[in-house]
């Protein structure tokens, strides 16, 4: 049997990409997804540990992050094509406009 | 144990060569079927030995279609477009095949079969949420029709390529709909328990079929599944008229000919899925497993082996009907067009399916009592 | 699930996730995200969590991520360019973050009581459809109405957002595009 600890510990890895994703990339739309990649890790371990402690709240959790997650994907990728139509850009270090 | 896995292994290959074979036989079906609508004669010129000429009997174009293309399809030359994504564009049309099959895992075509003291279920793969796979599958089967169409640097194609996969986000929506009132109806998600609950009569003689208990749920399916499977009316896609060949227009010799067999692949499971669902899956009207037990009272007892080849004949004859069905209806009618297919999806499916949830979640809380 | 088909799923989810990060051509860091989510419902399901692994199918990668691949070509993404030179010391900073994140995750587990340990025996039913289904509507019953609410607005804002003003004729792309993200946030419904 696979013991808890390889389930959360794989996990943390794939949590640690995504950020790895979100701080080196520039694309906005790969920084996206590199978010979605921290998500699903911290799907993988609330459905780990649920079952673990055989109780349904961790799929009910990760139910509702799934929703969430839908929904903030909408959302964020209708912002990025706003962006995009008054910029003409994705990369993140051109949109600087704010920045002193 | 390996006697067990090889039994598997049986069932899995024996699943996906018919498949294959009645995707192929389909095709035939459809060049001499239209044939036969649009009142001309169809292929009839390839032939072997020339027997069947000699005799005086009628070329029925059976080499054509199932030997001499596909031998011209792969042996065609298979170019790739000059500034195309290479490996997208090798890899789009097995990734639009391979849902479609992989579906057919968890299709019971059978009841069980009693060999020696072994009883073997007639389904490859025995998931008990197994609807939630199809739908699954199903999801999954709009990359390859996707990433076809823009791999290939074309305009044209990329138009087909957006267009086919908006209208099977839009239309699956409608297809789980319909399913989703199914599974209300039958209260699982396994395909096989759902035959088995359509065994049995109504006022002893009225098979009990799924098609009297949901049937706005059987149209739904049968549009959203033609239209997930890009048939026409809803070939806008593929537009032969307007998109060249649409998203496929890049593609030729066994590449294309994988997209074309995703095309009738798609036919006989959308057929399996209506038969499985609304009209019985293997179900012989009033056969059960001892025998045939007739309404006036008669009882024929047949051998367990004899009934199980019954209902495997049943469902087969049934699929066959359904993709007939499928055929007939493309050369029929016309062609959507792309704003009348979207309004059609979601104004028109959307609401109706939704209701049908409503009113059935109605009466099965009344028809089953207090839970 | 056995520690040989475990670690093999989870080479893969790891390999495709690094995919994800490090490819260039935005097409392809889509598709490694598509494997990535599709091994992790393989090991969902093998976690006894049917529908929530079904459901990733689903939703996931089946609709959120035809939403992401619809705006990668509204855009018109192309292959990027070799990374810009400079930013050298914000690479090795951004480098070293993760790697400290992975080393403490990796402690904290060391520590947890309890994340080790074997799987118990799962109670019956345990990730079925019906009882995700009765623990959703009665214990989570106010959650999951403030979610639908949530959806519809994701809904409106998506469309409000991308759409264009109302002057071009016929379907355009970007209907296409807001009709996919309602599509999508229809599914996570």
């Amino acid at each position: 049997m696979v013991p808890m600890s390889y389930f959360v510990g794989l996990s943390a890895l794939l949590f640690a990409i995504g950020a790895a994703g979100v701080l080196l990339r520039r694309n906005v739309i790969v920084i996206f997804m590199s978010i979605e990649i921290m998500l699903n890790a911290v799907n993988l371990a609330f459905v780990a540990l649920g079952r673990r402690l055989g109780s349904m709240d961790g799929q009910v959790i990760v139910f509702f992050v799934m929703t969430v997650a839908a929904a903030e994907a909408a959302v964020g990728l209708a912002i990025i094509i706003s962006i995009f139509r008054n910029r003409e850009t994705v990369n993140a270090d051109e949109l600087n406009l704010m920045r002193w | 144990m390996l006697i067990d896995l090889l039994i598997e292994a049986i069932k899995a290959i024996v699943v996906v060569v018919m498949v294959l074979n009645l995707a192929g036989v389909l095709l035939w079906f459809e060049r001499k079927g239209s044939a036969l609508i649009q009142d001309r004669i169809g292929a009839n010129r390839a032939a072997i030995t020339g027997f069947g000429k000699r005799m005086g009997l009628p070329n029925l174009g059976l080499v054509n279609t199932l030997i001499a293309d596909p031998l011209k399809l792969f042996t065609k030359e298979d170019f790739v477009p000059d500034g195309a994504d290479k490996f997208l564009h090798a890899l789009a049309p097995f990734l639009a095949l391979f849902p479609v099959i992989i579906t057919f895992a968890v299709v019971p075509f059978g009841d069980v079969v009693q060999i020696g003291s072994r009883t073997i279920t007639l389904q490859a793969a025995n998931i008990n949420a197994a609807a939630l796979y199809v739908l699954a599958t199903i999801g999954i089967g709009v990359y390859g029709v996707a990433l076809g169409g823009w791999s290939s640097n074309n305009r044209w194609a990329l138009l087909g390529g957006i267009r086919a996969s908006a209208q099977m986000i839009s239309y699956e929506i409608g297809l789980g709909l319909a399913i989703i009132a199914v599974v209300m109806t039958y209260g699982t998600l396994d395909l096989q328990e759902m035959c088995r609950a359509q065994g049995g009569v109504w006022f002893g003689f009225l098979p009990r079929w799924g098609i009297c208990l949901q049937p706005v749920a059987f149209l739904m399916l049968l549009v959203a599944g033609m239209a997930e499977s890009k048939r026409v009316p809803f070939d806008l896609p593929e537009g032969e008229s307007e998109l060249v060949a649409g998203y496929f227009t890049e593609y030729s010799g066994g590449k294309q000919a994988v997209f074309m067999m995703t095309d009738f692949a798609e036919i006989v499971l959308v057929a399996v899925l209506i038969t499985v669902f609304f009209f019985g899956g293997w179900q012989v009207p009033w056969l059960y497993r001892d025998g045939f037990h007739f309404p006036g009272g008669a009882h024929l007892a047949l051998p367990q082996l004899l009934v199980a080849i019954l209902g495997l004949v049943s469902f087969m004859i049934k699929t066959v009907l359904f993709c007939w069905l499928q055929i007939l209806i493309r050369w029929t009618l016309p062609r959507f067009r792309y704003d009348q297919l979207m309004r059609l999806g979601w104004k028109g499916l959307v609401p109706l399916g939704l209701a049908n949830i409503v009113v059935t979640a109605i009466v099965v809380v009344l028809t089953s009592g207090a839970r | 699930m056995t520690p040989g088909v475990f670690m093999f799923l989870a080479t893969l989810a790891v390999i495709s996730a690094l995919g994800t990060v490090a490819q260039r051509n935005p097409v392809h860091c889509l598709l490694s995200l598509v494997a990535t989510l599709l091994t992790l419902a393989v090991i969902f399901i093998g976690l006894d969590a049917v529908t929530v692994g079904f459901l990733q199918a689903i939703v996931y990668a089946g609709a959120i991520m035809v939403l992401f691949l619809f705006v990668i070509w509204l855009l018109n993404l192309q292959t990027e360019l070799r990374s810009a030179p400079g930013y050298l010391a914000v690479k090795a900073i951004s480098g070293l973050l993760c790697a400290a994140l992975v080393a403490e995750l990796f402690l904290l587990l060391r520590h947890a009581p309890t994340a080790g340990g074997a799987q118990a025996a799962a109670p019956p039913g345990y990730g079925s459809l019906d009882m995700l289904a009765t623990t959703l509507f009665a214990d989570y019953l106010v959650a999951f109405e403030i979610t639908s609410v949530l959806l519809l607005a994701a809904i409106v804002g998506a469309v409000a957002l991308a759409r264009r003003e109302p002057s071009r004729r016929g379907v355009s792309a970007q209907a296409m595009a807001a009709g996919a993200a309602a599509a999508s946030s229809e599914r996570g419904a």
